[in-house]
């Protein structure tokens, strides 16, 4: 066998982490023998080899050795693994989520002098976080988009609210229209055809 | 200095594995106490010994091999740790007493930055440090024997959840990986000094807000991980529903454990709670974080559902990363459901 880690008297994560150097030099179908002094390395070996779709075949030689033969599985398999899409199952939350959308189409709140506009939307965004229930998302768009990205005051509130669950969607034209593409700092991106959807499906819209 | 003072896995990964652990401690011969209120028999964080109606003195003591290279860090995280456990149980920190274990040879300034470290950490809680222990050993390691005082009526047990109660977390969870990565020199800059921040944070502050409200119980995550900690707190009576998309945690481990940094401690609590857990979905990150040891970690709180909220937003307030994480229900097959993460 041409591959060979001797990881003993290495603690972990060291002996798969040889490992994993070894099979990045490693073809599909060949097999790598790694030596290891302890049968937690050995589960964490098999943990690392059912994660990147590889096969794993160990047993115990010794009291304090075992060997462990990893063949390489295809690569690139891990990653359609990751994308296998679990997030639509609708889990039943034990969070206060509404079925509320908030949809923001501007930096400002009402109509009126700038300064005050914008000081009314981040005290909006402030009072959305000490709400008894949040709503599902939120929805940036037009100089919305300001609010989610870098410089915006109200990013401390929206990434609050992102942990509590809530989704924070910026469109992306606007995102793109503004120049913003790179500094949005919370939530995902957006189309057309997604806040259509989302707005329609909404319990109640709340436009601020 | 780094080659000498660094370990092979420090912090709370160097604790005996809890499955172990339980076995031999279940054998040893106990003397029954009447005011001994709390002992080893609820795996609590400390003994709680009381002296009258209105007081007990709560002993507890933790030390371990470093964690970080920096002394003066090193002291911080292992005396923050140990006072942990006084937080966890509801009391004051009192006195304090330093466990040192040092090589006879290597230079004692690194000692003295590993005290410095400790005693701060005292002073900030409020107590006294009053002297210590110390041997000479092969390698370095540094802890606290703290004694606190606490009413007998308002301990927080750890095993007092009721259904229906909200589990709040108060620290994000995750150093065990950085601390793994950061071993290989594989972490960044940021992730570590995150990492050391959370792990010197005294749980102090957040059990001093706790006080205002109905606590059903409490205990700190440590280096059993989260879901071991969380199912002794369920004491087989009841259990807990986790919301993945919750759970705080440092983003940096996402990375981390897709690059397999993890422990071998991670795998013994794995080993060992593992079947009472059910993930409803495929993610490995997320498990890896659950079982991940913690070093210093946040406290786990029971409380009232409908003052959870209020809790939350007052710990954030005071710069506490703390989220709600999920619910206790009545006992189900399993002890511990995780639900899966939406948008990930």
């Amino acid at each position: 066998m041409k591959h060979f880690v001797d990881a003993r008297g290495l603690s972990c994560p060291l002996p798969v982490v040889h490992t994993k150097n070894e099979i990045s030099l490693m073809k599909e179908g060949e097999a790598v023998e790694v030596l290891v002094d302890n049968e937690i390395a050995v589960q964490n070996l098999t943990k690392f080899a059912n994660v990147r779709n590889h096969s794993i075949k160990a047993e115990k030689l010794a009291e304090n050795e075992f060997r462990a033969v990893i063949t390489v599985g295809r690569k690139g398999e891990e990653a359609e693994e990751k994308e296998k899409d679990t997030a639509n199952e609708e889990s039943c939350s034990v969070f206060r989520r509404n079925h509320n959308v908030v949809a923001i189409s501007s930096d400002r709140m009402g109509e009126g002098e700038e300064a005050l506009g914008k000081t009314l939307m981040k005290a909006f965004l402030f009072a959305l976080t000490k709400q008894d229930s949040y709503p599902e998302a939120i929805y940036l768009y037009n100089s919305g988009a300001f609010l989610s990205c870098e410089g915006s005051d109200s990013l401390e509130d929206l990434k609050f609210l992102e942990a509590e669950g809530v989704s924070v969607y910026t469109c992306g034209t606007c995102l793109n229209f503004y120049g913003l593409t790179e500094s949005l700092a919370v939530g995902c991106v957006t189309n057309m055809y997604d806040i259509v959807e989302n707005l329609s499906k909404a319990e109640k819209i709340i436009k601020p | 200095m780094e080659e000498i003072i660094f370990c092979r896995g420090g912090g709370c990964t160097a604790k005996l594995g809890a499955g172990a652990l339980g076995k031999i401690l279940s054998k040893l011969p106990k003397n029954r106490d009447p005011d001994l209120l709390v002992g080893f028999d609820s795996n609590d964080d400390g003994a709680v010994y009381k002296i009258n109606g209105e007081q007990a003195i709560i002993s507890t003591l933790d030390f371990f091999p470093p964690v970080v290279e920096d002394p003066y860090l090193f002291g911080s995280i292992a005396a923050a740790n140990a006072l942990s456990d006084i937080y966890a149980m509801g009391g004051e920190v009192k006195t304090a007493l330093n466990i040192v274990c040092f090589p006879e040879q290597m230079d004692m300034n690194i000692l003295g930055k590993i005290l410095q470290g400790g005693s701060e950490k005292v002073i900030e809680a409020g107590g006294t440090l009053c002297g210590g222990h110390s041997i000479v050993d092969e390698e370095i390691k540094y802890g606290l024997s703290v004694t606190g005082i606490v009413d007998p009526a308002k301990i927080y047990h750890n095993n007092g959840c009721r259904n229906g109660d909200a589990l709040i977390l108060t620290k994000k969870l995750g150093v065990g990986i950085i601390m793994t990565a950061h071993r290989i020199h594989m972490d960044s800059e940021e992730a570590f000094s995150k990492a050391v921040s959370s792990m010197t944070f005294l749980n102090k502050y957040a059990a001093d807000l706790l006080k205002e409200y109905e606590v059903h119980a409490c205990t700190d995550v440590t280096g059993f991980g989260f879901l071991a900690h969380l199912l002794e707190m369920l004491d087989g009576k009841h259990t807990a529903v986790i919301e993945s998309a919750q759970i705080p945690y440092f983003e940096e481990c996402e990375q981390y454990v897709q690059e397999f940094y993890l422990t071998a401690a991670a795998q013994k609590n794995r080993n060992h709670v593992g079947d009472q857990v059910e993930f409803e979905d495929q993610d490995f990150v997320m498990e890896e974080l659950l079982f991940d040891p913690q070093t210093s970690g946040g406290l786990l709180v029971s409380v009232k559902w409908e003052e959870a909220m209020e809790i939350v937003s007052r710990m954030r307030e005071r710069q506490i990363p703390a989220q709600i994480v999920g619910k206790i229900t009545e006992k189900q097959k399993k002890s511990i459901i995780v639900k899966g993460r939406k948008n990930k």
